[in-house]
């Protein structure tokens, strides 16, 4: 099930190594590099010529911390942004998203203003932002000053990194900032008593967790 | 947009979108458009609150500020619950659209006889205690719940004498000892028949019905009924996504003009100065005007309250079934209830819609009887919706319409009609091999 905001693990709630998974959300214009981005975090693939969807339902990665384990369940777009046709269904229930725009395209770097406007406008006011300045591997190309998107994200409270998905800079560093900031705790304001369908027959299940 | 699509499909709605996923899953190639700038068409569910008071009242209407922050509503247009072992959720379990909506069983479900409101038993103890029957009846009931159990169409030594294609359910009932009564309350809320025609017709399919509920009834305990997270309008958001995942293209916010015909053949559509190919049409009624007739109409009242529905148990969420003989009418009136705890009001709201098939010139009195069981109403709103269907079935002109939404509570005809638009779109059964992406990755 998606959504699940299953801090506190099955086994030794409020100790350490707890499992917690969090639904993580991608947006930013269509080919800067958003599939790329997160097939380089989940499986260290690059390809030249990503196919513009990657077809899975959401990709999952785990990182670790000193003291928990985070789960990402990691949704893209699936292309429903091209025609401005994202589902409220997407941002609901994240917990984190990242903007990406292309340093050498500015026009998506005002693209990524306004994604973040819609998530602030959507999305849960708890929600961790991150802004990803794609490509810096062609550097050379740039459009857009990294000193302008950092007072831009100071400015709006976002993290904030430059990233290659083709050389891999700081592809796992932000996702690793994303985790540090993400409340490690029970659940709170979730619904509870949600059943699972894909089990044969059940009772309710509780709050968090499998 | 220059290029040629297997399929455009118009309008977002729950059947579109279950259509578009699976037009995309069989690898076709699809556009699929809606003239809304939201999803959902008719089974949308609105928000914020704002929105339902403009849609009914006018752009100057505003709720009440003790009815909390906007944003915290999600109103359907439409009452339908899911059963729990229903068409639906096997679609939704295959398809995999069950992994973005989480979902809660329903509370309760009561029926009304008399004048009151009585608990439809949910276990072998509340069977026991319940006053709707006596003592004698119930174990006559009992006895034709187990016959029902083990009916098997396909086996004459399960029919017990009864044959089920010469025989109707009245006989049955009769065959059984069971009083009108005990033939009302299992004819109108298990097998969920809207009028009692299905008394004199052959039984077995009233007998499926009855098993389809507690088949249902017996996966989650409270109630047979499960209910979406926000609101039904988070379904079809769910298989739009499915069907963009395997390459569907989306466009709200997009005006469609016409169909484009071509010698009797839908050969694309139109979008103010452009034209769009597309070799087949999938669409609502109310994008292929001149290809469908009117049926007849259905009255919906959602109403705001806040306190539950009196005489529920403080029931969070309920369907409440008036069968038709109890207040003198042909159809029966269903009464929905949701609550915060399906994230559809804020706390201490709820919302409830009053629904039946119109069968006089004045649809807002029939379901006064409904309204009537709802104590203090804190807000109104009445919508009469003409109901249609498809005079065109496609064959020739290559647009496939559905079925507008019943008065039914239930999914088990939108599901139906779905599967009957695809295998008259593909001439073929939906292949549910097709989907790959269970196994991607992203398994637990």
């Amino acid at each position: 099930m998606a959504a699940r905001n299953s801090a506190g693990g099955a086994a030794r709630p409020g100790g350490p190594n707890r499992t917690c998974q969090f639904k993580l959300v991608l947006l930013g214009e269509s080919a800067v590099g958003k599939s790329s981005l997160v097939l380089r975090f989940v499986k260290g693939q690059f390809h030249e010529y990503q196919e513009s969807t990657i077809g899975a339902a959401f990709l999952t990665q785990t990182v670790c911390l000193d003291d928990a384990t985070i789960k990402f369940e990691i949704w893209d777009t699936a292309g429903q942004e091209r025609y401005h046709s994202l589902a409220p269904m997407y941002y609901r229930g994240a917990q984190a998203a990242i903007v990406v725009y292309d340093i050498t395209n500015t026009e998506s770097f005002i693209k990524a203003k306004n994604w973040v406007k819609e998530l602030q406008r959507q999305a849960s006011p708890n929600i961790v932002m991150a802004l990803a300045g794609n490509k810096a591997d062609v550097a050379q190309k740039r459009t857009v000053e990294y000193e302008e998107a950092n007072a831009y994200a100071e400015d709006n409270a976002l993290l904030f990194m430059e990233t290659s998905a083709k050389t891999s800079m700081n592809v796992n560093d932000i996702f690793m900032a994303i985790a540090k900031k993400l409340p490690i705790g029970p659940a709170q304001g979730e619904p509870t008593g949600t059943v699972d369908m894909n089990q044969p027959q059940q009772q309710q299940k509780g709050s968090c967790c499998k | 947009m220059d290029e040629e699509y297997d399929a455009i499909v118009l309008g977002t709605g729950l059947k579109e979108c279950i259509i578009s996923g699976m037009l995309s899953v069989s690898g076709k190639k699809v556009l699929h458009i809606d003239r809304n700038n939201y999803y959902g068409g008719e089974s949308a569910s609105l928000t914020p609150l704002e929105q339902l008071y403009e849609k009914f009242h006018g752009p100057s209407a505003k709720p009440q500020p003790e009815m909390g922050r906007g944003r915290d509503w999600n109103v359907d247009l439409i009452p339908k619950f899911l059963m729990a072992n229903g068409p639906l959720v096997k679609l939704l379990i295959h398809t995999g659209v069950t992994r973005y909506l989480e979902f809660k069983s329903i509370e309760a479900s009561f029926v009304v006889k008399g004048g009151k409101i009585y608990k439809v038993p949910a276990d072998e103890m509340e069977a026991l205690a319940t006053s709707l029957m006596g003592m004698f009846e119930k174990r006559r009931f009992k006895k034709f719940l187990v016959w029902v159990q083990q009916f098997d169409e396909n086996n004459e030594a399960t029919w017990q004498g009864l044959d089920p294609h010469n025989q109707t359910m009245q006989q049955v009932y009769e065959k059984f000892g069971l009083d009108e009564n005990t033939a009302d309350f299992t004819g109108h809320a298990l097998a969920l028949y809207r009028d009692d025609e299905h008394k004199n017709q052959p039984f077995a399919p009233a007998v499926e019905k009855i098993r389809l509920y507690s088949d249902s009834l017996a996966r989650y305990g409270k109630s047979p009924y499960l209910y979406p997270l926000y609101g039904l309008g988070e379904l079809p958001q769910g298989f739009a996504r499915l069907s963009a995942i395997y390459g569907g293209t989306y466009m709200l916010d997009k005006p469609v003009d016409e169909i484009v015909i071509e010698n009797g053949k839908a050969i694309g559509v139109k979008c103010g100065e452009e034209i769009v190919r597309g070799k087949q049409i999938y669409c609502d009624p109310s994008y292929a005007k001149d290809r469908v007739k009117k049926t007849g109409q259905v009255v919906r009242a959602i109403c705001l309250l806040n306190h539950p529905i009196p005489n529920t148990n403080d029931a969070q969420s309920c369907q409440i079934i008036i069968p038709q003989k109890q207040v003198g009418r042909h159809y029966d009136i269903y009464i929905s209830c949701c609550s915060n705890t399906n994230m559809v009001t804020p706390k201490g709201w709820y919302l409830a819609m009053v629904s039946t098939t119109v069968e006089t010139a004045n649809p807002e009195a029939e379901v006064l009887p409904g309204l009537q069981l709802l104590g203090p109403i804190a807000e109104k709103f009445i919508q009469i919706s003409d109901v249609y269907e498809p005079t065109d079935l496609g064959a020739d002109s290559q647009i496939f319409i559905s079925r507008s939404y019943d008065a039914t509570t239930h999914f088990e005809t939108t599901c139906k009609d779905v599967l009957d638009m695809f295998q008259r779109g593909t001439t073929k059964e939906f292949d549910f091999t097709n989907i790959t992406h269970l196994s991607l990755n992203d398994q637990e």
